[in-house]
């Protein structure tokens, strides 16, 4: 039996729904578009035909959920290798939209929508942005970027379609962002997380403190960030802070989102179907494991994902959640196996020098990780800002953090690292992503 | 009676200093006495000033850390000697300096010295027990003022 939500269920938006479908039925609904969408795209998609052929598939194999594993992977080269149009799956009259991100190297990749898919798409986000508690009478401010990126548009047409005000001031111009929120009373945001520091940082500097403002909700996504730095933000910005997640090869924002439990991502499995994998085997991990999220799309139509290996790595949350979702949840990504760095033939993941400095520090300071190239040998550095919480007035207070700090990475990292404290305000604050390595060994 | 001292944190780069000095100097603010600690990578400025609540204020706006500390500040008898008598005093009482320092006023016959204890309260019951004399901020700025 499906568990009613308690106190949102007088105002459960329609198109929530399918949130609480009982478990078979999703399943049955997952396989019935499964099966469409391995032959649309082994029909009109010459890239998926030929390695299903390859792999020996047809798509009549597809017989049941766990067949999905028969399928090939889809990586994000195979879209900068087809720029622009080849994975599209529906003549070019049928696609009302394009957008594209930017590559970090070479070719952008571009994504496609028919009328439909944009449909689907803004019924993920009204779906995400109500799983955060908003609705009807809420005013969202949209200061995700406009234009080709899909964030924007992706939560613009969501809260539209949802019923709230929208405010679309875009990115950047931060004091701009801090005079609409305060004027025009907003009570939810949507942008990254870091930027929304950003915009913390620079209210207290124009004297204004967001948490006696009316914004209630935050909205945050495109990034990884940590439970650590929801705390603060939720403390210093006085709102709740949800975690959502999306990728324009998928979709763009709108794939899952938290609910009020903050206990995990909710896949809108009706959608898009997920699986975790070793990244190493390509195998699936067992129930609970953390590997990475791979992702099919179950609805879309100009450009269906097969198996598309996101590079996000999560794990499923077993248990059903409180909020009476059905759908499956995944654990917040704290990293991307790709944002790895090797340095002195060592791993490192931006997130374990997080848990580092808040192994020692309790709260996580700004900080950037510097690697350079001397005399052919690397090094990596770590900038920490130094905070009002851990400064003293004695050089040996000082000394003593600037070690612990320096332990503490050794201890995580395996890897012995310089520490630098530097003064507050001394890292760049990003508009956007945050730019957490800065990696200058290419240029020595 | 203790008075506050302001500690900023400052990288260890040319020019640093400059700019909290003269923030404080627009601000009308009178820094009557500081030291500067330095390490290789970091340093910290020790100020006493005659607003310090202003001053403390002012710096923490412009984006610095700053840390306000209870110093204690004391008058000795400017000859030799003098120092010693009075750190004499406070030998077998578990009382620890954790930094100190000194200035003179030019004219006149004292020096007043900041002590940062560990444990304040019971640094100034000690002082006042053997008859030293420990100043207030008033006091402090009238001795520098004379």
């Amino acid at each position: 039996m499906t568990t009613i939500p308690d106190e949102d269920s007088l105002d459960l938006h329609p198109a929530s729904v399918p949130d609480y479908m009982q478990v078979p039925h999703m399943r049955a609904l997952q396989l019935e578009r499964l099966r469409s969408t391995v032959r649309r795209a082994y029909l009109h998609v010459e890239l998926y035909r030929q390695r299903m052929d390859q792999r020996n598939v047809r798509p009549e194999d597809i017989r049941t959920l766990d067949d999905v594993i028969r399928l090939p992977f889809t990586v994000k080269a195979d879209l900068r290798d087809s720029y622009p149009f080849g994975l599209f799956a529906s003549p070019l009259q049928e696609v009302v939209r394009l957008h594209a991100s930017s590559g970090t190297t070479g070719k952008p990749i571009v994504v496609a929508y028919t009328q439909h898919d944009l449909a689907v798409w803004t019924d993920a986000m009204v779906r995400t942005l109500a799983a955060c508690g908003l609705g009807c009478g809420d005013i969202i401010q949209n200061a995700y970027g406009y234009g080709l990126f899909t964030g924007g548009l992706g939560a613009h047409y969501g809260a539209e379609a949802l019923g709230a005000t929208v405010v679309p001031i875009s990115g950047g111009n931060t004091d701009r962002q801090i005079m609409v929120m305060k004027d025009f009373k907003v009570t939810a945001i949507c942008c990254t997380p870091t930027y929304f520091l950003h915009l913390l940082d620079r209210a207290g500097e124009m004297g204004i403190s967001i948490r006696e403002l009316p914004l209630r909700v935050g909205v945050f996504g495109a990034e990884p960030w940590s439970d650590s730095m929801r705390s603060r933000i939720e403390a210093a910005g006085g709102i709740k802070a949800y975690d959502i997640y999306g990728l324009s090869e998928i979709t763009g924002p709108g794939v899952g989102s938290e609910c009020r439990c903050q206990a995990g991502l909710h896949i809108f499995e009706d959608h898009f179907f997920p699986e975790i994998i070793d990244p190493d085997s390509g195998q699936p991990v067992a129930e609970g494991e953390e590997g990475e999220l791979v992702i099919t799309t179950l609805s879309k139509h100009a450009m269906p994902m097969l198996r598309y290996r996101t590079r996000d790595i999560s794990a499923f949350v077993p248990a059903p959640c409180h909020c009476g979702r059905t759908l499956r949840r995944i654990k917040r990504i704290t990293r991307r196996s790709d944002d790895m760095f090797i340095i002195r033939g060592v791993n490192v993941f931006p997130s374990q020098v997080e848990s580092a400095l808040l192994a020692v520090e309790g709260t996580l300071p700004h900080y950037q990780i510097i690697l350079r190239r001397e005399g052919g040998l690397d090094q990596m550095e770590v900038h920490v800002e130094v905070t009002p919480a851990v400064f003293s007035d004695k050089v040996g207070a000082l000394e003593n953090l600037h070690n612990k700090l320096g332990q503490s990475l050794h201890q995580t990292l395996g890897l012995r690292v310089e520490v630098r404290l530097v003064a507050p305000q001394a890292l760049k604050r990003s508009e956007g992503k945050a730019q957490r390595v800065i990696d200058q060994r290419n240029l020595a | 009676m203790k008075i506050h001292q302001l500690s900023l944190f400052l990288e260890n780069k040319p020019s640093q200093l400059t700019e909290p000095c003269r923030l404080l100097a627009d601000a009308g603010i009178d820094i009557r006495t500081l030291t500067l600690a330095d390490t290789e990578r970091f340093g910290i400025l020790r100020l006493i000033v005659s607003d310090w609540e202003k001053g403390a204020h002012l710096l923490r706006e412009a984006g610095y850390v700053v840390n306000v500390t209870e110093v204690v500040a004391v008058e000795v008898p400017d000859r030799p000697g003098g120092l010693a008598e009075l750190l004499g005093s406070f030998e077998n009482t578990g009382i620890n300096i954790e930094y100190m320092y000194a200035f003179t006023f030019g004219h006149g016959d004292t020096a007043v010295l900041i002590f940062r204890f560990d444990n304040p309260d019971a640094a100034i019951e000690r002082l006042k027990s053997v008859g030293i004399s420990v100043l207030g901020s008033t006091e402090v700025y009238q001795r520098i003022e004379k």
